[in-house]
């Protein structure tokens, strides 16, 4: 039942290329597996997910390594490669056939291969992490059937795989951050993810039906070809807003302003989910999605369409990075500034895409996955081992760094990935952002940009002085020894040297939302229970099971950059995934511009805008080239970069370590100043979005909107039919009483009563004597016989 | 005219018969005033046939007497029941029928 | 229309068989039970054999032509005929409500309602199974409307006699609402045949001549179907009989109610009213559309406001007989092949919410939202398969409930030529709201009730540690109702027999929804270029 013919291209593709496909089949069985036998197995069914990843990793490999293969084969003879797409009937209406089946091209390898591969990093933690967790085999069973939705989506060929994949995910959140559902906080955000996720994909639904409208069908090679080839300008408005309503859907997905408020609370979690769904992959599907139809948004929402400063997608994803990098500096749960950097970073991807800078926006998924799951798993790993399941920065943690070198190394390294700093991965994907938003002339975001870059350092320093650096204090004083002084403990100088750090003056139900969060311990029957052998060379850290993955994170922190470097000309991740944007890249200019560039690149290009030009001869759209890499270009970003490290630690050391630097002066500032106190209640408060939602439309739609409806059914539309049927009866009666009684029933007893009368009359006739009846015979026969001669004569 | 007197003999038998009926007291009485009744009836259908040369009369008359004699067996029957529970055949006795 | 007339005793067969075990029912006496019991799970096993061996014989290549064609005369004074037939449509439905029959049947085994006497309560089932049957394979009107009332009855008196507290309200309240729809259904059934030049009321020739009315008779006839079949629905504002029949009625009841019942009306849209009448459709379309989007949106509401599980479970139906209401209204294939799948899915999950719902009231004497809580703690798989249902409810991808919903909102943007764009587009924005407020009032549900801890009410003294106390924590369960003894346990074997089937069918057509779609896809476009060859 294969629909259509296989897109194979012209260059046959290699068994992995083909049978793609498998690698969410394969997780997808055996989370029936571990919901069904996972119970009877010796570990409880994590050894099934984890053979089953390691088996989806590897076929991802292969499929990595036959697609560079094959993008090898292609050019420069044939251009761009072709996708391999396979899809079988899923379902049919009209006749018309939709599939289900893969297809691959350089976006899906890349998502394949990261899910797959930080996917079986997470499961290797949690098999230590969870260990002894009353809900075990739960667990590994959802983080199974989790990736293997991530993996249905980003090999879909088509909208409706896409959205099954989609979807799977966001039930495996509900399930995996309400993990340890009996405390409410925990089901509440398990609710509100879901829930939040699920009012943007209304817009998924819609734009999904305005495809199918516009182009259709819903495959999604096809709507990249029609709409770059122009055949949707004809309906250009309607093209925009299917856009916006499938970004809507991003924006729930990928937490974006206004919905980002369900990630924080998301924490919830158990860690490794947290590290998985929210920082790596789940969170980034909304992205994906952007990138996987881009030409849709490109030319819906007239990216790079000259004169145009704004767009939606640049303006939401620009927001984004700033809001939450600013949320980012009040947390005291280490999580929560994770996740908030979370949401900052998703907000570089969203930025970038709508910039134009797709690679440069992929690219970033790329190493964001592999420097922030290293964060997140460090972060557990402290907790797990360290803060006895506590992720309170301020309460717990301090000054462990000596006791836990695996773990703060891999930390640091994905810091400063995360900051920007040179030649750590994440600099070379959040550089392309910022100088594509230059070159591009989308000032405003550039601005953005290098200040989101300084936000992320001051913030993320801060917490790494808190978390490492100084005095340990509470779980982490008695991890490393040392007498538990509350003298030095962050906490205890609230009242007067953190004022703006307070955690004292959190609102009521914050101070809830963060009892509940901030310890991870309510899941284990048994804190205590015995851990794992550690890594050799670092005895005092967490077990291998959690530090080995740590440290190949970290290590790939600092490498996974090394693929696509601008810096040094080197395009091989580029050139790689290009003919996914669905859109041909614009060389000429840029050729023109700097014609004298390296020869080696400029043939590359060559290549490129070759083979793009025949791919997609019919196109009249195409996205510009990345821009070429110059020191000057970076530097505005990189001395931002700096000043923050430098600025945040003094005011760090100023306020938590209650050193007398340059910074004193500021210390305490929230409390003296009207402004600065205002605005550090706003952040608080999460800039009310939260109480916005849940207090006034939750509540709202809950309550008074819901009574009111059922108000209306059971007082108006039942009254009107309890009133139909009283009234029925009332007239019934009346007519029963009057009419039926009197005149029909009347007519009735009135026969009756003249019958019963002439019987009484005629009573005496029938005496009863067989004499009389006799002459009354007789009688009559001679009356008869008389009338009857009468009548004859 | 044959036919005259025939008739005029059961004419005068239907009436003894009719006055049997309504006068007397004896059931038994009553029964044989029927038979009386009855059977002027068969002679008149006796009388037609042979004034017509036709014998339908003559099998309708042996019908009759058949009939009657069932008749007669019930009602006999039926009055000594009524002897058996009352003692007594007077018809004037008896009204059950009442209405 | 061509028909094929193999094997042609099948329909018969299977429709009346359950007759021949109301029969022997009848000759025993009601106080044998237990043997009451197996003859109706032996009849009506039989019945789904048949049912079965249906789907054997089914020629799938040709499932747009009525197999199994029998057409006798019956009532030949009015010129109706004993005419029957199964194609694409109504083969899920059928195979559907033997199934249905079968497991409730199956499931009376240990869930007898209160009011006891299950010689009655079997009988009128299987007549009810009759009914349900007849009405799927009918093609023609007197016979529909025949099978139709027929089921009414039945349900009339499950409701009354083995119902809740307010039963009698309820059963009358439903018997009347259906009641007063038939009639007007009738009377635009006689109407159909007069307009017809009163020759036949077989289907096959109403479809060929009724789109010949002209349009404005066409119109009033359809509105006198409209009424009948939205009743039965229900459709707002025809629905304020179903929560109350839901909620009073046995759980057998409710099962059979949500899962058959009322797919008769949305099924007698698209076998009768549309086909027939292709221009009074259309008119009436987009007030179908309006409606259906305002029962999403209603229902929806309505639950929220539930403090009862069973009521909110009922109230979700209107909403979801919105989404197949609205892809009905589309008048197209997408649109009407959602419908169809809708119908299936939501007989299949909604009935299995109202088998959960049954079962936690029978344990735990309430349904009461409020008082319920930590079921996953004292019953983790009986709260594991609400959790399942209340997803595939929700309309989750790779569960049944998303092929109902989704192609009817894209069939929604995408309507018919002939009907308004702007306003079908608008009617999709709404609805896809209401996917949303589905979300939310079913995992509020889940939450305040699987999630959490038991309240001391059920939990007795042990409450506070759960985990792995959970089952001697069940078992030791003391709760201070006198009449009974602890029954708070998990799903037994009956329930287990009774529900897996469910539970595979929803995961199965909702990963491979195409085991459906092939079936009725066929038929449904067929039914469709007949409808847009009779809207000029």
């Amino acid at each position: 039942m294969l629909l259509g013919a296989e897109t194979d291209g012209v260059v046959t593709a290699g068994w992995f290329l083909q049978n793609a496909w498998l690698i969410p089949v394969i997780p997808a069985i055996a989370f029936f597996g571990i919901l069904f036998f996972g119970k009877k197995l010796p570990r409880g069914g994590s050894e099934l997910g984890l053979i089953s990843m390691v088996a989806a990793f590897t076929i991802a490999a292969g499929t990595a390594w036959q697609w560079v293969d094959r993008v090898h084969a292609y050019s420069p003879e044939y251009g761009e490669a072709e996708p391999v797409i396979r899809q079988w009937t899923w379902w049919q209406s009209g006749g018309t056939e939709f599939g289900i089946g893969q297809q691959i091209d350089g976006l899906s390898v890349t998502m394949l291969l990261l899910v797959a591969f930080i996917s079986t990093l997470v499961l290797v933690y949690s098999t230590e992490y969870v260990r002894g967790d009353r809900r075990y085999t739960h667990f590994f069973a959802s983080i199974t059937l989790f990736s293997a939705g991530m993996l249905t989506m980003v090999i879909a060929p088509n909208m409706v795989q896409l959205i099954l994949g989609w979807e799977i995910m966001g039930l495996c959140s509900f399930l995996l951050i309400g993990h340890w559902w009996e405390e409410q906080a925990n089901s509440r955000a398990a609710l509100k993810a879901f829930f939040t996720v699920r009012v943007g994909d209304m817009g998924l639904l819609v734009g999904t039906a305005m495809l199918l409208g516009i182009f259709g069908t819903l495959d999604i090679l096809e709507i990249n070809q029609l709409t770059a080839e122009g055949a949707a300008d004809d309906s250009k408005n309607l093209l925009m807003w299917t856009a916006v309503a499938l970004f809507i859907a991003c924006i729930g997905k990928s937490g974006q302003f206004p919905l980002h408020t369900w990630l924080p609370d998301a924490m919830a979690g158990p860690t490794p989910v947290s590290s998985l769904l929210h920082s790596s992959t789940m969170v980034v599907a909304g992205v994906f999605l952007v990138a996987r139809i881009y030409p849709v948004f490109y030319v819906g929402l007239d990216i790079n369409v000259a004169g145009q400063q704004f767009n939606l997608i640049a303006v939401i994803g620009g927001i984004t990075v700033l809001i939450a990098a600013l949320l980012a500096f009040v947390q005291d749960d280490i999580k929560k500034v994770l996740a908030y950097s979370t949401v900052s970073q998703l907000g570089y991807m969203m930025m970038s895409l709508g910039i134009g800078a797709w690679t440069a926006a992929v690219f970033h998924i790329w190493t964001h996955a592999f420097f922030k799951c290293c964060l997140f798993l460090a972060a557990g790993s402290i907790s797990h081992t360290a803060s006895h399941h506590s992720f309170d920065m301020k309460k717990d943690m301090g000054g462990i760094w000596r006791k836990m070198p695996v773990t703060t190394g891999a930390w640091i390294a994905s810091t400063a990935a995360l900051c920007g700093v040179p030649y750590f991965s994440g600099f070379f994907s959040k550089d392309e952002i910022i100088d594509s938003a230059r070159a591009y002339d989308y000032t405003v975001f550039y601005y953005v940009g290098i200040i989101g870059a300084f936000m992320t350092t001051a913030y993320m320093t801060r917490a790494t002085y808190l978390t490492f650096f100084g005095t340990p204090r509470g779980a982490a004083a008695h991890f490393m020894g040392v007498a538990h002084d509350t003298s030095h403990e962050v906490h205890g100088h609230a009242a007067d040297a953190v004022g703006a750090e307070h955690a004292d003056d959190h609102l009521p139900e914050h101070a809830d939302a963060h009892d509940a969060h901030g310890h991870d311990a309510h899941g284990h029957d048994d804190h205590h229970v015995s851990h794992s052998r550690p890594l050799p060379f670092a005895k005092t850290d967490s077990p291998w099971q959690i530090a080995g993955p740590i440290l190949v994170l970290g290590i790939l922190a600092v490498s996974a950059g090394y693929i696509n470097m601008p810096v040094h000309k080197f395009y091989w991740f580029e050139h790689q995934t290009e003919s996914a944007i669905g859109l041909p890249i614009a060389h000429e200019e840029e050729k023109s511009a700097d014609g004298g560039e390296g020869a080696e690149a400029a043939a590359v290009e060559g290549e490129e805008a070759h083979g793009g030009d025949e791919a997609h001869s019919e196109a009249i759209y195409s996205v510009p080239a990345p821009p070429k890499f110059k020191w000057v270009n970076a530097a505005p970003g990189l001395i931002l970069v700096a000043l923050g490290f430098a600025i945040s630690l003094g005011m760090s050391m100023a306020v938590f370590g209650r050193r007398k630097n340059l910074f004193a002066p500021f210390v305490g500032l929230t409390r003296r100043n009207r402004i600065a106190r205002g605005g550090h209640t706003v952040l608080v408060k999460k800039y009310g979005l939260d109480s916005l939602y849940e207090n006034i439309i939750v509540r709202a739609v809950a309550y008074p909107f819901a009574k009111a409806a059922y108000w209306f059914n059971q007082n108006v539309i039942d009254a009107v039919v309890n009133g139909a049927g009283r009234s029925g009866k009332l007239t019934g009666e009346w007519i029963y009483r009057n009419v039926d009684q009197r005149v029909v029933d009347g007519a009735v007893n009135a026969s009756g009563l003249v019958a019963s009368e002439s019987g009484h009359a005629l009573q005496p006739v029938q005496s009863g004597k067989v004499n009389q009846y006799g002459a009354l015979l007789f009688g009559a026969a001679a009356v008869g016989a008389i009338v009857l001669i009468l009548i004859n004569a | 005219m044959y036919a005259a007197n025939f008739l005029l003999l059961s004419a005068v038998l239907f009436s003894i018969g009719v006055f049997g009926v309504i006068a007397r007291r004896n059931a038994v009485m009553v029964l044989m005033s029927i038979e009386l009744i009855l059977n002027s009836v068969n002679l008149n259908l006796i009388a037609f046939a042979l004034m017509n040369d036709n014998v339908d009369g003559h099998i309708f008359a042996l019908f009759v007497i058949a009939v009657a004699a069932a008749e007669v067996g019930v009602g006999l029957a039926m009055v000594l029941m009524i002897y058996r529970n009352r003692r007594s055949i007077a018809l004037d006795e008896l009204s059950e029928m009442k209405g | 229309m061509e028909v094929l007339t193999n094997d042609n005793w099948i329909l018969t067969v299977g429709t009346f068989l359950p007759l021949v075990g109301v029969l022997v029912m009848l000759f025993i006496p009601a106080v044998e039970e237990t043997l009451h019991k197996q003859i109706a799970i032996v009849t009506s096993g039989a019945t789904l054999a048949v049912g079965i061996w249906t789907l054997v014989l089914f020629d799938y290549d040709q499932s747009e032509k009525l197999q199994f064609w029998v057409d006798e005369e019956w009532i030949s004074v009015i010129r109706s005929g004993y005419t029957i037939g199964l194609d694409g449509i109504s083969l899920p439905l059928y195979i559907l409500s033997m199934a249905v029959t079968f497991l409730v049947a199956i499931y009376t085994w240990d869930n007898m309602p209160d009011a006891g006497n299950p010689k009655s309560f079997l009988m009128l089932m299987m007549v009810l199974q009759v009914g349900m049957a007849g009405s799927f394979i009918a093609q023609d009107l007197i016979l529909f409307f025949v099978f139709f009332e027929v089921v009414l009855l039945p349900m009339y008196f499950m409701i009354g006699v083995w119902g809740g507290e307010q039963r009698q309200y309820a059963s009358l309240k439903f018997f009347l609402y259906t009641m007063f729809g038939s009639a007007l259904m009738l009377v635009a059934f006689l109407a159909l045949f007069f307009q017809t030049d009163a020759v036949s009321f077989g289907f096959a020739h109403l479809m060929d001549a009724g789109a010949l009315i002209d349009r404005d008779t066409q119109i009033w006839i359809f509105a006198g179907m409209f009424v009948g079949f939205a009743v039965k629905v229900p459709m707002f504002p025809f629905h304020t009989w179903l929560p109350d029949a839901h909620t009073q009625a046995p759980t057998q009841g409710s099962v059979i109610l949500a899962a058959i019942l009322l797919k008769l009306g949305t099924y007698g849209f698209v076998r009768i009213a549309i086909p027939m009448l292709p221009q009074g459709a259309e008119a009436w379309a987009p007030v179908i559309g309006v409606l259906a989007v305002i029962g999403i949106i209603y229902g929806a509401l309505g639950c929220l406001a539930q403090t009862d599980m069973k009521r909110l479970i009922a109230f979700s139906s209107v909403a979801h007989m919105g989404f197949v209401m609205l892809g009905i209204s589309t008048l197209t294939s997408l649109g009407i092949n959602a419908a169809l799948f809708g119908m299936v899915a939501h007989g299949l999950i909604t009935g299995m919410l109202f088998f959960v719902a049954g079962s936690i009231k029978h344990r735990y004497h309430t349904l009461e939202i409020k008082r319920l809580s930590g079921l996953l703690i004292q019953m983790p798989k009986m709260g594991w398969i609400l959790g399942f249902a209340a997803m595939a409810s929700l309309g989750l991808p790779g569960l049944a409930g998303f092929w109902g919903e989704f192609p009817a909102i894209l069939a929604a943007w995408n309507p018919h030529p002939a009907l308004n764009q702007d306003l079908f587009r608008t009617l999709t924005v709404i609805a896809a709201l209401g996917t949303v407020l589905a979300a939310g009032y079913l995992l509020w549900l889940y939450q305040r009730t699987a999630f959490g801890t038991p309240s001391d009410e059920f939990s007795g003294h042990d409450s506070g540690h759960g985990g792995h106390a959970a089952h001697s924590l069940s078992a030791a369960a003391n709760h201070d109702h006198d009449d009974h003894e602890s029954d708070i346990h998990d799903v037994n074997t009956i329930e287990w027999i009774a529900w897996t089937p469910f539970l595979i069918a929803i995961l199965v057509l909702g990963v491979y929804p195409q085991l459906m779609f092939e079936v009725m896809d066929p038929a449904v476009t067929q039914l469709v270029e007949r409808v847009g060859a009779g809207i000029p």
